[in-house]
C-alpha cells in the first residue's frame, strides 16, 4: 500500500487538490470582511437579537454537517428560494465549485468570528474613545486603532478557517455531490478513493498532501501572527 | 474663550447636577474620588450623554439637550489627556503625536510640533514605541498628542494620578508652561490641593455631583467652609514677590509687605511666586513670640473660625486681601479665647513650606 507515495499524482488527484485550494481560498476571503464585522458586532455592540446571531453563527459547529449540507441544497439549490432567485440574475451554487465555496465558508464561520472576536474583546475600547476625543470619525477609529490591534486574531481566524475549509467533507457531498474535476474536493476524493479496490494509494497520497497543507498553514499563522502581536503590543 | 457648562444626568445611585463656568485659563475640578469630577469631563468630552444640559465654548455649542443638538466627541475639537495616558500601542511616539493633527480641519490653528516636541523634551523618543516608554515619559507624549489635534478645549482627568512624586515634579511645570502659553481653555481634574495651588487660575469644587464653590483658586482655597478633602487637608494660596536670595540658602519673599522666607527659590527677584501655606503648618500667638527658632511671624487678623467635629478647628486669617488657613486645636481657640477681629500672629517654619508647594506665578 505504501508504494502508493511513490507515485506521482495522477491528473484527477492534482484536480482534487487545485480544487481544495481554490474552494478554501475563496470561502476564506469572501467571509473575511463579513466574519471581522459579526465579531465587532458581537462583541462590542448591544442589540435585540444579539443572541439569536450568536446561536446562528454557532449553528454550523453544532449541527451535524449533513443537515447543514441539505438545509444549504434546500435554500441555494435551483429550486430553492435563494437558489431559484440568484439563478436569475446568472449565480448557481448547486453542484458548482462555487456552491463548494458557499459550504466551507459557512461550516468555517463560526470558528473564525470566534477567533476574532476574543481579539476584539481584548482590545481596550479605552482606546477607541481616546482615538474620538482626537477627532477620528468611528469608522476611522476602526480602520486605524481596531483593525491594526485585531490583526493577529483576524490572521489566525482567516487561517483556522482556511484549515476548516480544506477539510469539508460532510456539508459539501450533501450540498454539491462529489463530482471529480467540479465539486470533489481533498475529502471527498480521499473517500471517492477509498471505495474503490485499488484506490488506496492515491488516497495516501492526497492524505499525506492534506496533513502537509495543514501543517504549514498552522506554522504560517503561528509566525504570522507573532510578528504582528510583537508590533501590537508596541515594543 | 469661556467654557460654560449646565448638566444634569442621573445614574439612578449617584445623581449629576451642575452649572458652572470656566474662564480662559486652567479650571480645576476639584473634589474628592466619587464626587463626580470624571464623569463630568466625560460628558463635556460628549463620552457621556446627559440626560439634559448644555454645553458651549463662547458661542459655539457641542451639546444642548433642549434643541436637541448632541456633538459626538470626534466633532468637538478636543484634546483629552487620560489618566493613564492611553497612547495607541501600535503606533510611534510620532504617529501618536500627528493622529489628531490628521483629523483636524485644515484651517485650524495648531501648534507647530517642533514647538510642542521641544517644549515637553521628546524629541529623543519620536521613533519609539509607547510599551518602551516610562510613566514619566508617556504623559509627556499624552499632552503633546492632545496639544496637536489643534483643540479648542483641553481636558486633564487627573493626569499626574499614576505618577510617582518625582514624576509628577517633572510633570507639573509642563502644565504649567501650558497653562501660561497656550491660549486653549484648560479643564483639569485633580483631587490634590497641592496640584490646585500650583496650577489652577479658577477652581470648581464638587462634591457629591454638585458644585458648592467656584471662584479664583486663592479665594475658594482661603475659605475655611470649602474643605472637600477634609479641614486636615486645607491649605491657602499666597501671591508673593520675590526679594532677595540670602547667603544662607534662604529666599525672602513679600507678601502683603510682610517678610516670608523659604528655602531657596529659583525664581529671580521681582517675579512673582504662589506659595501654597498647608492649614495645619501655621501656629498661632496672640503675642509676639521671642527666643523661637521659627522664621516666619506674620501679622495677621482673624476672620472666621471654624470648629470641627473633632478637636480641631480652621482660623482663617487675613493679611490685607489675602487669606492665610491655620489648623488648630479647639482646645487652643478657646485657650487663647481667639475670636474674629483680632489681631495675632501667625507662625510658619520656613522649612516647612515643600519645594512642589511653590511655583511660578
Amino acid at each position: 500500500m505504501l508504494d502508493g507515495l511513490t507515485q506521482p499524482l495522477s491528473p484527477a488527484e492534482w484536480s482534487a487538490v487545485a480544487l481544495s485550494l481554490r474552494v478554501s481560498l475563496w470561502a476564506t476571503l469572501v467571509s473575511l470582511p463579513l466574519g471581522v464585522f459579526t465579531a465587532y458586532a458581537l462583541a462590542r455592540w448591544r442589540f435585540p437579537g444579539r443572541e439569536l446571531l450568536n446561536g446562528l453563527v454557532h449553528l454550523p459547529l453544532i449541527l451535524p454537517p449533513v443537515v447543514t449540507g441539505y438545509l444549504l441544497l434546500l435554500t441555494f439549490g435551483t429550486r430553492g428560494p435563494v437558489g431559484g432567485l440568484l439563478q436569475e440574475v446568472g449565480i448557481v451554487f448547486a453542484f458548482r465549485w462555487t456552491g463548494a465555496a458557499l459550504a466551507a465558508g459557512i461550516m468555517a464561520f463560526p470558528l473564525m468570528v470566534r477567533a476574532i472576536r476574543l481579539s476584539v474583546e481584548a482590545v481596550d475600547p479605552k482606546l477607541e474613545e481616546a482615538a474620538a476625543t482626537l477627532g477620528a470619525p468611528r469608522l476611522w477609529v476602526f480602520a486605524t486603532v481596531t483593525l491594526p490591534m485585531i490583526l493577529p486574531g483576524v490572521i489566525a481566524g482567516a487561517i483556522l478557517a482556511f484549515a476548516k475549509a480544506m477539510g469539508e467533507f460532510g456539508a459539501t457531498i450533501t450540498f454539491v455531490s462529489n463530482i471529480p474535476g467540479q465539486t470533489q474536493t481533498l475529502p471527498s476524493a480521499i473517500y471517492a478513493f477509498l471505495q474503490v479496490p485499488g484506490g488506496e494509494g492515491a488516497a495516501l497520497r492526497l492524505v499525506l498532501i492534506s496533513v502537509v497543507l495543514a501543517l504549514s498553514a498552522l506554522l504560517a499563522s503561528e509566525l504570522l501572527a507573532r510578528r504582528v502581536a510583537k508590533r501590537v503590543a508596541g515594543q | 474663550m469661556t467654557l460654560s457648562v449646565a448638566l444634569r444626568h442621573d445614574f439612578g445611585s449617584f445623581a449629576l447636577d451642575v452649572g458652572f463656568e470656566a474662564p480662559p485659563g486652567l479650571t480645576v475640578l476639584f473634589g474628592r474620588s466619587g464626587s463626580g469630577k470624571t464623569t463630568l469631563v466625560n460628558a463635556v468630552a460628549g463620552l457621556l450623554r446627559p440626560d439634559t444640559g448644555r454645553i458651549a465654548v463662547d458661542d459655539w455649542v457641542l451639546l444642548d439637550s433642549a434643541a436637541g443638538r448632541f456633538l459626538p466627541p470626534h466633532r468637538r475639537r478636543l484634546g483629552y489627556i487620560f489618566q493613564e495616558g492611553r497612547l495607541f500601542p501600535h503606533l510611534t511616539v510620532q504617529q501618536n503625536l500627528r493622529y489628531g493633527g490628521f483629523f483636524a480641519p485644515k484651517g485650524a490653528k495648531r501648534e507647530s510640533e517642533a514647538r510642542v516636541v521641544e517644549m515637553l523634551g521628546i524629541g529623543p523618543l519620536l521613533a519609539r514605541r509607547p510599551g518602551a516608554l516610562s510613566g514619566g515619559e508617556k504623559s509627556r507624549v499624552a499632552i503633546g498628542r492632545a496639544l496637536l489635534a489643534a483643540p479648542k478645549l483641553i481636558l486633564a482627568d487627573e493626569p499626574l494620578a499614576a505618577l510617582d512624586e518625582a514624576r509628577k515634579a517633572e510633570i507639573l511645570p509642563y502644565f504649567e508652561r501650558l497653562r501660561d502659553e497656550v491660549e486653549t481653555p484648560i479643564l483639569y481634574v485633580s483631587h490634590s490641593a497641592a496640584e490646585v495651588a500650583r496650577l489652577a487660575t479658577h477652581v470648581v469644587v464638587l462634591q457629591a455631583g454638585r458644585v458648592i464653590r467656584q471662584g479664583a483658586a486663592a479665594e475658594v482655597l482661603g475659605d475655611p467652609e470649602v474643605t472637600p478633602l477634609g479641614a486636615h487637608a486645607a491649605g491657602a494660596l499666597l501671591e508673593s514677590r520675590v526679594v532677595a536670595h540670602h547667603a544662607d540658602g534662604l529666599s525672602e519673599l513679600s507678601v502683603e509687605g510682610q517678610r516670608l522666607l523659604l528655602p531657596r527659590v529659583s525664581a529671580a527677584p521681582g517675579q512673582t511666586l504662589r506659595v501654597y501655606v498647608e492649614a495645619a503648618d501655621v501656629m498661632l500667638a496672640t503675642r509676639r513670640p521671642e527666643h523661637i527658632s521659627a522664621l516666619n511671624l506674620l501679622e495677621v487678623e482673624i476672620r472666621a473660625i471654624r470648629r470641627g467635629d473633632g478637636p480641631g478647628a480652621l482660623v482663617q486669617l487675613s493679611m490685607g486681601r489675602t487669606a492665610l488657613l491655620a489648623r488648630v486645636t479647639r482646645r487652643s481657640v478657646e485657650g487663647l479665647g481667639l475670636a474674629p477681629g483680632q489681631r495675632v500672629f501667625a507662625v510658619l517654619k520656613a522649612v516647612s513650606v515643600a519645594k512642589g508647594n511653590v511655583a511660578g506665578r
